[in-house]
């Protein structure tokens, strides 16, 4: 069924009784042309353009809970391609404007909102560094602009400007950046997917991959049962270690804790998404009126999707600091989800050493963002076997080449972005 | 919140400490002998299991000494404290 204007108002009159699931439950079939393992944004997209794009329709996407149960229900919803390396740029680039028709190409609301991302900056060192990132971001042809301090106040006159500690002094801006209803990102996804044939198949966990005398994989273990499949997409960040542990991998990887926040619902204040620059805190503002936040990540290995009370404080220092006005809303919830934190920081899109088996992985915090984009370069890799162009830079062997994409330019640890 | 005991302090609050990640990671060497791909799997690749993982803390804002724990990435439950250079501990 397409939604439309039309089927709105025929559904209304019959006082929505007709509206079908979005997505169809199959049987589940012995084989599959290509598995995608993990029913996230990046799976469900991933088998989506293998559809569109490539024309496989005998797709099977494999999630252990539901849809929409896991990261991509989990984080704070913002998009944006201001990114400073070669590696990077052109990929969330590709990502910021498949975002932007994706609600036309999908025929469901995402509720993609392009109301400006701002990285404020506190001081001279801090100008410079958003300049360059700037001037790299103009280069590749993505939207930026550099804010001075009285930019700054018209557009958020809440902050604190007076900060004795960390005065703003202005911002880097990238006014195509937003957020997007990140549940309907996946709802639109696999709704879209299912009506070209893939099978979105929930409840459904690997535990195992099997190889044959050549070391392929050929199949995988299910609790759902034994599935025959040509190739095999690993699209599960946040355990990628655990089912590559399956083939005998060991990813550059490890798994952390990253949780966020809501408020109580307010009317309008925050005008886009706003990111301190002293510490770690990036804030916007749902269309149901709760402020959306985070920080950093709790700082242990964690599989567990809650976080600890330090974070808790750390990130609402943080918030403070930058936007005092926070300390009279209230709390309503918090979550944790369980991120892939690479050790340069950046993703991997590639074929691993297994035959017929690919991964995509490493996300780290900047997983929703990047969704349409991975799926789009997952979808290339596994029906052509090579790197699309753009997500060319994001190898498995880089760790062993040194071809590193290291935005933040810090050494091996596993809690940049 | 986690309450680790330090093998010197007794039992502090998780923020006087900081996480060193994934410990009996062994340096390869010689280092004119050390292969490419040994060296990023000594770099980069980790563990990183679901469940008990062995990992060295910072005792940061106390003695300033390592030492091993092995703790449940799940629960978060410290089964065990032990000094650098032992071996892992076994337990149930």
């Amino acid at each position: 069924m397409r939604y439309s204007w039309a089927s709105l108002i025929a559904q209304s009159l019959r006082k929505h009784r007709g509206w079908k699931p979005a997505w169809a439950t199959r049987p589940v079939k012995p084989h599959y042309d290509v598995i995608v393992v993990g029913g996230g944004g990046h799976g469900l997209a991933t088998a989506y353009y293998l559809a569109r794009n490539h024309g496989i329709s005998r797709v099977a996407v494999l999630e252990k809970g539901w849809i929409g149960g896991g990261n991509v229900g989990r984080n704070t919803t913002i998009i944006r391609s201001n990114y400073l390396l070669d590696g990077n740029i052109p990929f969330y680039e590709w990502s910021l404007k498949l975002w932007e028709g994706l609600e036309q190409d999908l025929n469901y609301n995402a509720m993609v909102s392009q109301r400006g991302v701002l990285n404020l900056y506190h001081n001279d060192a801090q100008r410079d560094a958003a300049a360059r990132r700037g001037n790299a971001m103009r280069f590749h042809g993505v939207d930026a602009e550099l804010l001075d301090r009285d930019q700054v106040r018209r557009m958020a006159p809440f902050l604190d400007f007076d900060d004795a500690r960390f005065p703003i002094a202005g911002g880097l801006l990238q006014p195509r950046g937003g957020t997007v209803r990140h549940d309907a990102v996946a709802w639109g996804y696999a709704r879209a997917a299912s009506a070209l044939g893939v099978d979105v198949i929930q409840g459904c966990e690997v535990i195992g991959i099997e190889r044959d005398a050549a070391g392929a994989a050929t199949a995988l273990e299910t609790t759902r049962g034994r599935i025959g499949a040509g190739r095999i997409g690993l699209a599960v960040a946040g355990n990628s270690s655990r089912v590559a542990a399956m083939a005998g991998l060991r990813l550059p990887i490890e798994s952390h804790v990253l949780q966020a926040f809501v408020s109580e619902g307010l009317k309008p204040v925050i005008p886009g998404v706003i990111t301190f620059g002293a510490g770690h805190f990036y804030i916007s503002q749902s269309d149901k009126g709760g402020l959306v936040f985070g920080g950093n990540l709790d700082g242990y290995n964690s599989y567990a999707q809650r976080g600890h009370m330090p974070t808790v404080e750390d990130v609402c220092e943080s918030g403070m600091a930058m936007m005092p006005a926070l300390g009279r809303a209230r709390v309503l919830r918090s979550w944790g989800g369980i991120m892939d934190m690479s050790m340069d920081g950046s993703p991997i899109i590639d074929a691993t050493p297994v035959p017929g088996l690919y991964l995509n992985a490493g996300w780290c915090y900047g997983g929703f963002k990047a969704t349409p984009a991975s799926g789009w370069c997952f979808a290339h890799l596994l029906a052509t076997g090579a790197s699309h162009e753009v997500a060319c830079a994001y190898r498995l062997d880089r760790f062993a080449t040194g071809a590193l994409i290291n935005e933040k330019g810090e050494g091996a640890q596993p809690n940049l972005h | 919140m986690l309450l680790i005991s330090c093998p010197h302090c007794g039992p502090r609050d998780e923020i006087e400490f900081r996480c060193g990640g994934e410990t009996h990671v062994v340096r390869p060497g010689p280092a004119e002998a050390v292969s490419e791909d040994a060296w990023a799997d000594y770099l980069f690749m980790r563990q990183n299991p679901r469940g008990l993982h062995a990992e060295r803390w910072l005792h940061a804002a106390g003695c300033r000494t390592w030492f091993n724990l092995l703790r449940d990435t799940v629960t978060h439950e410290i089964k065990a404290v032990y000094p650098m250079g032992h071996a892992r501990p076994e337990v149930a």
